[in-house]
């Protein structure tokens, strides 16, 4: 399938701006193509753009992991992540985890350890305890805490965060 | 953010020329810093340069050690088995920073160029001499307790805030440069600048200036028993040093043959002192021995109010770090 967006130029103040960039991005398994403003971010992208709300905007700066999607099967903060930049990347977001109606073995434990209250932050901390699982490196419920604390919780559901990840972590594979 | 045109480098050569003719024009590499300073309109250049596709994310053995390349991002670097094995230092600070998605981002490249984090360099609203040269320094009398507390000028108190460089600065990397006149070699300890009454310059690089790898010295294996990266913080993780201390130890049995310390979070550029490291050299692993150094690391530190415990947190730092790495605790 090709989706084409493109951003519509805002009256005339558009002249002056620098041309939009055409770039290929598959998310979440589907190729589309896209004109992107070289200023736009993927996290802007993705919600303003393709409809994708799911990935969420805490802070904007990296500072909260709200953002997190992979590239490539990598984690990463998708607000200080120019879209341009990641032409002809694989895009996951959290509505890309799950096959049909079975939810990802992390979306499970999630639900099973209540590791949420607003459910804000979610999105980010499923997609980054995906890319934890892919990168092979927490062993201890002491790793998972360090190596998620690139994911702020407000709510603070830390203890059923963890609790998820851990069995998550056991339970998969890694490049599930 | 304002609005900016994008190209993509092809080569390290035309790259720097492109940045070395349009000085409004910038190279992004992990954007983590650049944009971030973008979106808070303290950095607005009018042009990006994507150095991210040029092939400069290897990491591979040389006659002089290890070579980073730039483009390879910070967990790359953590986690290579020869970083590990080799320099287990720089993986130790590097995994002391920022949080798992920003280091699979950052470049090892962009990590010696991230800017300050002191607060009014962030604030359009006050004065700030490295942000805006002349209009003032507001951290001086301000709220500090992130600034520096050795070789500040009048001018600018701000600290380098990388965890990364300050191992680089004990292992005595060297940084390999290309601009659009040439290429050069930039020894670790000439690369940052102290602010002097230029603190809008961080470091001695020409803005065309491309650094294309980081060459960790063979010799610095001799570190690798005996280290530790101590890094203290408000909180457990992902936050900035306060004060963090590279120690490293060759050892041979219970003295001392070389010491290298290396101190984040009190300076412009990461604190190094061959005087105060050369203390330590045929000396035993002792706390007095210890607190020589840190005294001699210290001479001449100020305190700015809010900051000011930062000296005395700096020399127990420092004591510990010793202890720990002739310990072999990491
Ligand atoms: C929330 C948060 C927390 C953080 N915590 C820490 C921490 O605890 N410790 C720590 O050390 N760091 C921390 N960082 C900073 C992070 O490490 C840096 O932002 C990162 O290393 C910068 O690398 P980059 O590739 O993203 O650089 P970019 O943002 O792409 O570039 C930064 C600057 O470097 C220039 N540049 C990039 N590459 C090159 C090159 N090869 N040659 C010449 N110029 C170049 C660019 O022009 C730009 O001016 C944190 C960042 C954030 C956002
Ligand atoms: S310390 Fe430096 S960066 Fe901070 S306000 Fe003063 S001049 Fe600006
Ligand atoms: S929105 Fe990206 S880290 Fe907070
Ligand atoms: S569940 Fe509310 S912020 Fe985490």
């Amino acid at each position: 399938m090709s989706t084409k967006v493109t951003q519509e130029p805002v009256g005339d103040v558009a002249v002056a701006l620098p041309p939009l960039e055409q770039i290929t991005l598959t998310i979440n398994g589907v190729t589309k193509r896209l004109q992107v403003a070289p200023w736009t971010s993927l996290l802007d992208l993705l919600r303003e753009y393709l409809d994708l709300t799911g990935t969420k905007k805490g802070c904007d700066h990296g500072q909260c992991g709200a953002c997190t999607v992979l590239v490539d099967g990598t984690r990463i903060n998708s607000c200080l992540t120019l879209a341009v930049m990641k032409d002809g990347s694989e895009i996951t977001t959290v509505e890309g985890l799950s096959k049909g109606d079975e939810l990802h073995p992390v979306q499970e434990a999630f639900i099973e350890h209540d590791a949420f209250q607003c459910g804000y932050c979610t999105p980010g901390q499923i997609c980054s305890a995906v890319g934890l699982i892919n990168e092979g490196k927490a062993k201890t419920a002491d790793d998972i805490r360090e190596l998620m604390s690139g994911n702020i919780c407000r709510c603070g559901a830390y203890v059923g965060i963890v609790a998820a990840v851990e069995e998550a972590l056991h339970k998969c594979q890694p490049n599930q | 953010m304002n609005s900016f045109s994008y190209t993509r480098a092809q080569a390290v050569e035309t790259a720097a020329r492109e940045v070395s003719t349009n000085h409004t024009a910038k190279f992004i590499a992990g954007g983590t810093n650049l944009l971030d300073l973008m979106k808070e309109n303290v950095e607005r250049p009018t042009r990006l340069v994507d150095l991210t596709r040029l092939p400069l994310n290897q990491i591979e053995d040389t006659d002089k050690g290890l070579r980073l390349g730039a483009l390879a991002t910070n967990a790359n670097t953590a986690y290579d088995e020869r970083v590990e094995e080799r320099y287990p230092l720089l993986s130790k600070a590097i995994l002391a920073g920022a949080s798992a998605q920003l280091r699979n981002m950052a470049t090892d490249g962009g990590n010696l160029f991230q800017r300050t984090r002191c607060y009014y360099f962030y604030d359009l609203a006050t004065p700030c001499n490295k942000r805006e040269p002349g209009s003032g320094c507001s951290a001086i009398t301000g709220y500090n307790r992130v600034c520096g507390i050795l070789g500040t000028s009048e001018s600018c108190i701000a600290t380098h805030p990388s965890d990364m460089c300050v191992a680089l600065a004990a292992l005595k990397a060297t940084v390999n440069v290309t601009g659009a006149t040439g290429e050069r070699t930039v020894e670790f300890a000439d690369f940052h600048r102290l602010p002097g009454n230029e603190p809008e310059r961080d470091n001695n690089l020409k803005p065309d200036e491309i650094v294309t790898s980081i060459d960790l010295p063979a010799d610095g294996e001799r570190f690798a028993k005996n280290f530790t990266y101590l890094k203290l913080r408000d909180r457990a993780s992902y936050a900035f040093a306060l004060v963090s201390v590279a120690a490293a130890l060759d050892m041979d049995g219970d003295t001392i043959k070389e010491a290298r310390v290396a101190l984040g979070g009190v300076a412009h550029k990461p604190w190094r002192k061959a005087e105060a490291e050369d203390l330590l050299k045929g000396q035993a692993a002792t706390k007095v021995n210890f607190e020589r150094v840190a005294a001699s690391l210290l001479e001449g530190a100020k305190g700015y109010g809010s900051n000011t415990f930062k000296i005395e947190l700096a020399k127990r730092a420092i004591v510990r770090a010793l202890t720990m790495a002739a310990n072999g605790q990491h």
